[in-house]
């Protein structure tokens, strides 16, 4: 294999590559990435056995070929040459190593067989649709703060997308929950979505995803089956296995009667909430929220530390309330609000609280009161 | 050299025995005046407790421990002689020594006599870290002046005093930090007092096994010896960063440690780290009814004590033995601190269900630890488990009725598998 790259095309592709390898692995070839050259592109292709990122790109090839290489080394290096400098990659298989020159630098780097690399068995998609990435960005930016890191609910470690029925009609949907929030998101559905079969993607696909949805005039061609999901640009496929379990029912968890309705600017409401958090050291911050006609009172209770309170102006026209939440939790809500502002829905201060945008209903998120 | 009466407590310079009582318990040392950090250690506590207690019991090996099935909790000194040891199992135990008398522990007598021994500890210093109930770090640092005496012979009354008062022998060491106080105070049980003074340091370490240090278990030994480490001269000749890279923080440690240094001050207010209760089943089994019900059980207690203390973990921890010994351990960190036995059962019973192993085993634990003060605990509910409030609800209520009328007027009918 002999092919000649620009430097900025190559390090796109590589540090796709490199961030789906695993880091702490024991098996060296998954350490590695497989540089395949044909014709007029040059593939590089990671794999942790669970996601599996291909990156097309077009290359002078001299001489077609393939060969593997370690991914983070790989990396640097490219990473670490001046920008718009032309790299040559030679691949010597009988001394196992591959050459990387550019300019007056040359590296030298070992190889393993390209035999040994596990390609992902390819699978048969039940559904392939078409979605432009700002939708995309939307569904998965907004729910992934709420997936869950605890391993024995497993099935909580990911983005729960589905089609679903709304008030609009048939969506388009992602779920995301931890037990303590959650996060129901909405777009209209592609129709050749219809018959979906709901997966839960797991969290680090969903990291790996959104490199692929920065450019606002993209289509993004997705796949999907009971066992995997692909997302793919012209240049970029990203394979992964879904999460294999059962997503809770949620639709029992979002409240339907919470009658008493708050309205609030939701940057004032982040930005205060913030500030009378700072008192509190603990990993967990309990915010008091005490509402009387149209005024919100923040406060928070630290006996260790000291307290704080603020007061906002808030549209509120029920009785009295006091509730109590992790701050955290609140910020994290909040900042998903960039239009209109925040409409919170509340009910006792022992039941769920739900927030969303104006009258918006298809972003609603849901989140658990603390005792304060 | 500086030298000290174990038994009327005259200083004097150097002797076989002491120029006023004539008594050969005579410690001597360079630094004997110099060093202030301490541990003192009871000999063979729990039994020395039913001894006093029992006096027919004096001249008769004497095991205290749990059950056929159980584990040897202590053994005296006429019952170590046979080999008994700390954390045997009984049967061997009892193979070992057949004569033996079996005394089930009356913890709550220990912890009285300990008590004691801790305000004696306390009036000498502020700074006295327990271990357990028969074992104490105690930093002497500048006690002298207002003792009128070096911390050896506060520490030689102290011994002196627990004798006299509470019929208890403990044993001393005597350094300069505290990890050299622990293996000075096993030096030469029961009764003993040793020192290892800052000179003679790294001569003492040289040729014993690094398994001295304290958390370097099978495991960590095992590790060690990869590595060609077996004892402190091979540890020595280990730069620190290669330590570290191997070992990552244990590595740092190790490093200080080969050269004697320790920097843990005696930290009076060490708070409890963690709770924990386990059982040891009268026979092996893998039967999953049975291991649910002693979970069950074991995180009811450790709840029962969290919430006597007003104390909350947010980490739940899993323990179980397999038949051949071999120990399995798993943990989980919650999202917020909890001190209720509801979730703690839950939580070990999800921690259960995924280990793979199927049994049998032969002991069960359930604890918690990273505690902290119970207001933060149990704040907020789950979404996906409506029902956790009601329960939780369910669990103050019964808590009041078993304040009211005992621990037995009301249970769970899991608790009866």
């Amino acid at each position: 294999m002999k092919i000649s790259i620009e430097r900025g095309t190559l390090l796109k592709a590589v540090s796709q590559a490199q961030s789906v390898v695993e880091r702490r692995n024991t098996i060296p070839i998954l350490a590695n990435v497989l540089i395949e050259a044909d014709g007029e592109s040059v593939s590089f292709r990671a794999t942790d056995l669970d996601i599996e990122v291909v990156d097309r790109i077009p290359a002078q090839v001299e001489r077609a070929g393939a060969t593997t290489v370690n991914a983070v080394t790989f990396h640097e290096i490219v990473r670490k040459l001046p920008d718009g400098a032309l790299v040559n990659l030679t691949d010597d298989s009988a001394a196992g190593r591959m050459s990387v020159e550019a300019g007056r630098s040359h590296f030298s780097l070992a190889t393993l067989p390209r035999e040994d690399f596990p390609v992902m068995a390819s699978s048969e998609y039940e559904t392939n649709f078409s979605a432009k990435a700002p939708v995309l960005r939307r569904l998965f930016d907004k729910s992934k703060f709420a997936i869950s890191t605890e391993e024995t609910r497993y099935y909580l470690n990911g983005v729960y997308m589905h089609v679903s029925e709304s008030e609009e009609g048939q969506v388009l949907r992602c779920v995301a929950t931890d037990g303590h929030r959650l996060a129901r998101i909405d777009a209209p559905l592609p129709p050749e979505a219809e018959g979906m079969p709901g997966v839960i993607v797991p969290r680090k696909t969903v990291g790996e995803l959104r490199k692929l949805l920065d450019d606002d005039e993209a289509d993004i061609a997705v796949s999907v089956s009971e066992t995997k999901v692909r997302f793919a640009t012209p240049e970029i496929t990203l394979t992964s296995k879904v999460i294999d379990g059962t997503f809770p029912d949620y639709t029992r968890v979002i409240p339907q009667g919470n009658a008493k309705r708050m309205e609030v600017d939701a940057a004032d409401f982040a930005k205060a909430v913030d500030r009378v958090a700072t008192v509190s050291s603990e990993r967990s911050r309990a915010v008091k929220m005490q509402l009387d006609e149209d005024r919100l009172v923040l406060s928070v209770n630290a006996p260790d530390s000291g307290n704080a309170e603020e007061e906002l102006a808030v549209a509120y026209g029920d009785e009295r309330l006091e509730i109590g939440f992790n701050a955290k939790y609140l910020l994290e809500i909040a900042s998903q609000v960039d239009r209109e502002n925040a409409v919170f829905l509340f009910n006792s201060s022992g039941d769920p609280t739900l927030m969303r945008e104006g009258n918006d209903t298809s972003a609603v998120y849901v989140v658990m009161p603390m005792r304060v | 050299m500086p030298a000290l009466c174990r038994d009327c407590l005259a200083r004097f310079d150097t002797g076989a025995r002491c120029p006023s009582c004539r008594s050969p318990r005579v410690l001597s040392h360079p630094e004997l005046c110099d060093l202030s950090i301490a541990h003192m250690d009871c000999d063979a506590f729990y039994a020395s407790v039913e001894k006093r207690d029992n006096p027919e019991l004096r001249d008769k090996p004497v095991i205290v421990g749990g059950g056929r099935r159980g584990v040897v909790s202590t053994a005296c000194y006429v019952a170590r002689i046979k080999g008994v040891r700390s954390a045997m199992p009984m049967f061997k135990a009892l193979q070992l020594c057949p004569e033996a008398v079996v005394v089930k522990g009356r913890m709550e007598t220990y912890a009285a006599v300990s008590r004691q021994i801790r305000a004696m500890m306390e009036e000498m210093t502020p700074a006295v870290e327990p271990l357990s109930l028969d074992e104490a770090f105690l930093d002497l640092t500048g006690t002298a002046k207002l003792h009128g005496a070096p911390p050896a012979v506060m520490l030689a009354r102290l011994v002196k005093r627990m004798q006299d008062e509470l019929g208890i022998t403990g044993s001393i060491g005597l350094s300069h930090n505290k990890f050299l106080a622990k293996l000075a105070s096993d030096l030469d049980k029961p009764r003993g007092f040793s020192v290892i003074g800052e000179a003679e340091t790294l001569d003492f370490l040289e040729n014993r096994p690094v398994s001295l240090i304290w958390g370097v278990g099978a495991t960590g030994r095992a590790a060690l010896e990869r590595a060609g480490i077996r004892t402190f001269a091979d540890l020595r000749r280990w730069d620190r960063r290669d330590l570290h890279s191997r070992f990552g923080s244990m590595g740092e440690r190790l490093w200080h440690l080969s050269r004697g240094e320790d920097h843990r001050r005696v930290s009076p207010n060490a708070p409890a780290k963690g709770i924990s209760n386990e059982t040891t089943f009268s026979e092996d089994t893998a039967d999953r009814d049975i291991l649910d019900g002693h979970i069950w059980r074991l995180a009811e207690k450790v709840s029962d004590r969290a919430k006597a203390k007003g104390i909350a973990g947010r980490v739940v921890i899993l323990k179980l033995k397999r038949a051949d010994h071999s120990l399995l351990s798993r943990r989980l960190s919650l999202h917020e601190p909890t001190q209720m036995a509801d979730g703690i059962y839950r939580t070990a019973r999800r921690l259960f269900d995924q280990v793979t192993y199927t049994g049998p085993y032969r002991l069960l634990g359930v604890g918690i630890s990273e505690l902290s003060p119970a207001s933060g605990a149990d704040a907020s509910g789950d979404l996906l488990d409506p029902q956790a409030l009601r329960r939780a609800g369910a669990e103050r209520a019964t808590d009041r009725i078993r304040e009211r009328f005992g621990h037995d007027a009301i249970v769970k009918g899991r608790s009866l598998r």
